[in-house]
């Protein structure tokens, strides 16, 4: 019998703090696949964010930095423009990428930034407790927008992909889910190609990954995983939302 | 013909992997408690498991390694 | 002799900077210290360096923040209002141990202020600005001579005692021109095991990081932390005397301010009043031991500086309250001048103080 399954190298032999059921270890295990079926352990260098993925620095096996809140692109800025043969990537949530770091993540995104970007949208606050998240969705009742969030007070859910596909600068944007086996492994799939794009010096690379927050959102993790279905993939569609080599492989 | 191998011990027992299984392989224990005080996913029929390892990709903590 | 040429004080902060070894620059507009980003802009790619404008001085101290982890030489420079966004990053890398250079070419303020020069960030940048128990290096510069040759300094401390160095500097120096001498400081390099480089498969993963989610274990880290600053207070601390030898009354200034208070010192002497003066070039770690001896020795002393009145309070503070402190200050971008501050010597002499 041969081993058709095993955590990947890069993840790190630790219990991961998350609740149960938090796709965060999925999306975790995706990263470190990716990382070692590219062979780049040696060389990659991790972002960590403020939120969930707070402790991120303890789960990968590679060289590791915590980033302040929604500075994660400018920290890695900061190291790829440094160390350029270094692989820099940043896992962060919708908090902390599209509220509090959009401006870095925007920049970054402009500037074709040679990096890779993990970007967890579950739409809330989960460390914090649940709180309405940049990307909570219409309507939705977190602990600050207890009677649904309302559009008319507190404005619209960012779609970050659309928007930073409008850019002229990033390389690669897409939207992936993890709610069941097959978009797991459509997420493999650009994960893999967000860093091999960074590997063949395309630049700026952004998978946002939609995910659950059974705790925060009041589910059973298959109930979470269902609403995604349900209600978080129509409002955030996957798909490729800009790829310019593909774009400019099909003019030709 | 498939062997599963879990780390029982770091189950969550959320159930995502008993879900994903096609062939209904898996249940969360009703009897046993792991040392985090969960119940955790136990193979219940291994003789149906073909090892398409969708357990081990939805499992959020990694614990499973599939062989076949 | 070393050659001499002419330079505005913040081209020198830049041009010492690269003599340094920094190649690595990340900053923001903001007046007056766009000469710093100007030269950066232009040098730093003809030697394969990095200067990179950041969308906000925020994500530029982070963007340093990154490259002090990866283990090389770098900086930013900003003005009054600019240190106040950077103070987050500040934190941040205190509280992770990783050395760099930070500039401040101080303006009036608070708020928007204005963007004349100023000395009213004193208490910012030696007694905190971020959140939490830290520490910086602060160099006051008061010549462009001392803009280069701190500035130069700055870095190799910064790697000596993984901390963040502050050029505290001023409008009037950052556009001063001024002979000076690249004089052939050392540049020390120091080995850094702990920087993100790639594990190369060779070693355990390097984390940077300053959150300790135990209490015990933060408490331990910021005490190891205090244990080094001890030694900076220790060993680092300079200064200059100037006619302190027979000195009744001792005029405290640093910067800017002390060139104006140096006058005001000979024009007082011309008038039979010995004063001298001690001026402060490392604000922190601040010369304790010369305010104190000088404490047991002076009748009183002046405090001259461009603010309201912030580093008065540690003069008072290591003189531990001996003798009477007066201030002569100016701010909002004034500044004074020599006859105010020999007023206020005159003052000290008739005990009016």
């Amino acid at each position: 019998m041969a081993v058709v399954f095993q955590k990947p190298k890069s993840l790190a032999d630790v219990p991961l703090h998350y609740c149960p059921g938090c796709p965060h270890g999925i999306i975790h295990r995706l990263v470190a696949e990716a990382i070692d079926e590219l062979g780049i352990e040696g060389k990659t260098i991790g972002v960590a964010p403020v939120g969930c993925a707070v402790m991120a620095y303890d789960y990968f096996t590679v060289d590791m930095i915590e980033a302040a809140h929604g500075r994660a692109p400018a920290t890695a800025t900061g190291i790829k423009r440094s160390r350029p043969e270094n692989i820099v990537f940043t896992y962060q949530g919708d908090g902390d990428l599209a509220s509090i770091g959009m401006a870095e993540t925007v920049h970054a995104a402009a500037r074709n930034e040679n990096i890779t970007i993990i970007f967890v949208n579950n739409a809330i606050y989960g460390m914090t407790g649940g709180q309405m998240a940049p990307t909570s969705l219409p309507g939705q009742v977190t602990q600050t927008s207890p009677y649904g969030r309302d559009v008319n007070h507190c404005g619209w859910p960012i779609k970050v992909s659309e928007m930073l596909a409008t850019l002229e600068g990033p390389e690669y944007i897409t939207r992936v889910a993890v709610n069941n086996v097959k978009n797991v492994l459509a997420a493999k799939k650009a994960i893999k190609k967000a860093f091999q794009n960074q590997i063949e010096g395309k630049g700026f690379s952004l998978v946002e990954v939609v995910s659950a927050c059974p705790t925060n959102w009041g589910m059973t993790p298959q109930q979470a995983l269902k609403w995604v279905e349900t209600d978080m993939l129509p409002y955030y569609p996957t798909g490729v939302y800009k790829d310019r080599t593909a774009a400019k492989e099909a003019q030709e | 013909m498939a062997k599963l191998t879990f780390l029982t011990d770091l189950c969550k027992g959320c159930g995502l992997c008993v879900d994903a299984c096609p062939k209904g392989c898996l249940a969360i224990a009703t009897e046993k408690i792991n040392k985090k005080g969960y119940s955790p996913a136990e193979m219940v029929a291994e003789d149906k498991c073909i090892g398409c390892a969708f357990c081990a990709t939805m499992c959020p903590d990694c614990i499973i390694t599939v062989e076949k | 002799m070393a050659q001499k040429v002419l330079m505005k004080g913040n081209e020198a902060i830049a041009e010492a900077a690269i003599r340094a070894g920094c190649r690595h620059y990340f900053g923001y507009p903001i007046t007056p210290q766009t000469e710093i980003a100007a030269y950066m802009a232009k040098k730093m790619p003809k030697i394969g360096g990095v200067f990179l404008q950041a969308e906000s001085e925020i994500a530029s101290i982070n963007m340093v923040y990154g490259a002090a982890a990866a283990g090389v030489r770098v900086m930013t420079s900003s003005s009054s209002p600019g240190i106040s966004l950077k103070s987050e990053g500040l934190s941040y890398i205190a509280g992770s141990d990783v050395p760099a250079l930070v500039v401040n070419v101080q303006r009036g303020g608070p708020g928007l202020g204005g963007i004349q020069p100023s000395q009213s960030d004193y208490f910012q940048a030696t007694k905190g600005g971020g959140h939490g128990d830290y520490r910086m290096i602060v160099l006051a510069p008061a010549s462009v001579q001392e803009m280069a040759s701190l500035t130069m300094k700055g870095f190799d401390l910064a790697d000596k005692y993984l901390m963040t160095s502050m050029i505290l500097a001023d409008g009037t120096i950052g556009q001063m021109m001024e002979p000076i001498s690249f004089e052939d400081a050392e540049v020390n390099t120091y080995e850094k095991p702990w920087a993100l480089t790639g594990t190369n498969c060779q070693r355990k993963h390097n984390v940077v990081n300053s959150l300790y989610l135990k209490a015990d274990e933060l408490e331990a880290k910021n005490i190891e932390r205090y244990e080094r600053y001890a030694i900076v207070e220790e060993n680092e601390p300079m200064w200059e005397e100037y006619m302190m030898e027979d000195a009744e009354y001792c005029v405290v200034a640093y910067g800017i301010a002390s060139r104006v208070a140096k006058n005001a010192v000979v024009a007082a002497r011309a008038e039979g009043i010995k004063v001298g003066l001690i001026r402060p070039i490392t604000l922190w770690p601040f010369p304790k031991k010369a305010l104190l001896a000088a404490a047991d020795k002076v009748k009183s002393f002046v405090c001259v500086e461009l603010s309201m009145g912030q580093m008065i309070e540690d003069v008072r503070l290591y003189t531990e309250c001996k003798k009477p402190v007066s201030l002569c200050s100016r701010c909002g971008g004034m500044i004074p001048s020599p006859e105010e501050v020999l007023e206020a010597i005159r003052k000290a002499q008739k005990g009016e103080n």
